[in-house]
């Protein structure tokens, strides 16, 4: 967030150092959800070079919920992947997701509910999709 | 396999680099590569695009937010352009040729690389004083931003924000339609259109396609078109590269900066344009 102004009493300052303090944690959220997607997607490529297979059978690969769960269940290569993939897809979601949290702190309710809408609009999205198969 | 798989960690380690550098999803490599080089049926390489577009957002914003350059309350609030026009984009797609929006877009690009290389021939870097309009106040828009390479804090005005809202909404509309973050387009929104300087817009580009990008992601992630022998090594090597690109960004200058963007503006320009009649080059 931009830090327009020059704190001017006590109470401003913390108020900025507060704010710093969540910027620092959102990063680290963020860095942690992209780590573990990166992660999954890794440990599932890494099975394909070791073990030479995907799980699947030529040109196939899992594209339901159902199919993946079952898929990593029976530790398939592909079906961890795209798992990883899922999840890369959902690391922009969490960031809206922390940063409604990041402005309710801030009292910006404007922001807030800005930011609400983007997510409500992001799970339509998504559900226009689930809907699309 | 494992040939096919490196050579995909290295296309994703460069895509990922231009990408955070220029402020643009790397779908713009991605794609091209893909089909013309590596003979890809296009409908995959979309959907390896969208997962590349995700993976130099998400790459990039991790560093840049520790930078400041970013603008939140810009991105949040231009992205219920975005994501309304990726949405209506994804439901679009197949009723619209895309020809139209290629041509549109292509055109666009070019213009815009015209416009950057006219403002870098008139030498001097965003002196100019920008009014900032009623609604860029009211939504808390001007920001600032700490920057490297002058070792200086500099405050800047977003002026038209109507404007800037509309192309937001074309962005989002094209991304969705074509798999791609459509950044530069989003650059053009705030750095030419909402008189934003480039470093932020590029940074603020960057958080804003990744949530363009997931709104349209899932419809491709379910309807099959994103095949994990492609995606993940390209999103393996997208991450790690985006990372190395926002490093590098920090130490170049605004000029050489867009110096490097506008013959890559062109050249993505010309070639979707040309694309809109058949042409490939």
């Amino acid at each position: 967030m931009a830090q327009n102004k020059q704190p001017e009493t006590a109470e401003e300052l913390k108020k900025m150092e507060e704010m710093n303090q969540i910027e620092l944690i959102i990063g680290q959220v963020l860095r942690i959800g992209v780590l573990i997607s990166a992660a999954v997607i890794l440990v599932g490529v890494l099975l394909i070079v070791f073990t030479g297979q995907t799980g699947y059978s030529a040109k196939v690969y899992p594209t339901t919920v159902n199919a993946i769960a079952s898929g990593i269940v029976a530790l398939k290569p592909f079906a961890i992947v795209m798992l990883g993939l899922f999840l890369l897809i959902l690391t922009p979601v969490l960031r809206v997701v922390v940063s409604i949290y990041a402005f309710a702190k801030e009292r910006d309710h404007l922001y807030v509910w800005i930011t609400t809408f983007v997510l409500v609009i992001l799970l339509i999205g998504m559900w226009i999709g689930y809907l699309g198969k | 396999m494992i040939n096919t798989l490196l050579l995909l960690i290295i296309v994703g380690l460069a895509a990922g680099i231009f990408g955070a550098i220029f402020g643009i999803g790397g779908g713009m490599i991605v794609t091209p590569v893909l089909t013309l080089l590596m003979g890809l049926d296009i409908k995959y390489a979309i959907g390896a695009s969208i997962i590349s577009v995700i993976a130099t957002s998400s790459g990039a914003t991790v560093a840049y937010l520790k930078d400041d350059m970013l603008n939140l309350r810009v991105a949040m609030f231009l992205e219920i352009a975005t994501t309304i026009g990726a949405i209506a984009g994804a439901i679009l797609t197949g009723v619209l040729p895309s020809a139209v929006l290629y041509v549109l877009f292509g055109a666009l690009l070019l213009f815009s690389a015209w416009n950057m290389y006219r403002k870098m021939r008139a030498g001097k870097e965003k002196t100019e004083a920008i009014q900032p309009d009623s609604l860029s106040t009211k939504l808390k828009l001007n920001g600032s931003y700490y920057d490297n390479a002058v070792d200086k804090k500099i405050d800047y005005q977003v002026s038209n924000v109507p404007g800037g809202f509309t192309m937001m909404l074309g962005a989002g509309l094209a991304s969705g339609l074509l798999g791609i973050g459509s950044g530069a387009f989003k650059v053009i929104a705030m750095d030419t259109i909402m008189k934003m300087p480039l470093k932020p817009s590029s940074a603020t580009s960057n958080l804003m396609m990744g949530v363009t990008a997931a709104a349209s992601a899932t419809v491709y992630f379910f309807n099959g078109s994103i095949k994990p022998e492609i995606a993940a090594p390209l999103a393996l090597g997208i991450l790690v590269g985006a990372l190395l690109g926002s490093k590098i960004m920090k130490h170049l200058r605004a000029r050489v900066l867009r110096m490097i963007f506008i013959p890559v503006l062109f050249y993505i320009g010309l070639q979707m344009f040309l694309k809109g009649f058949g042409v490939t080059i």
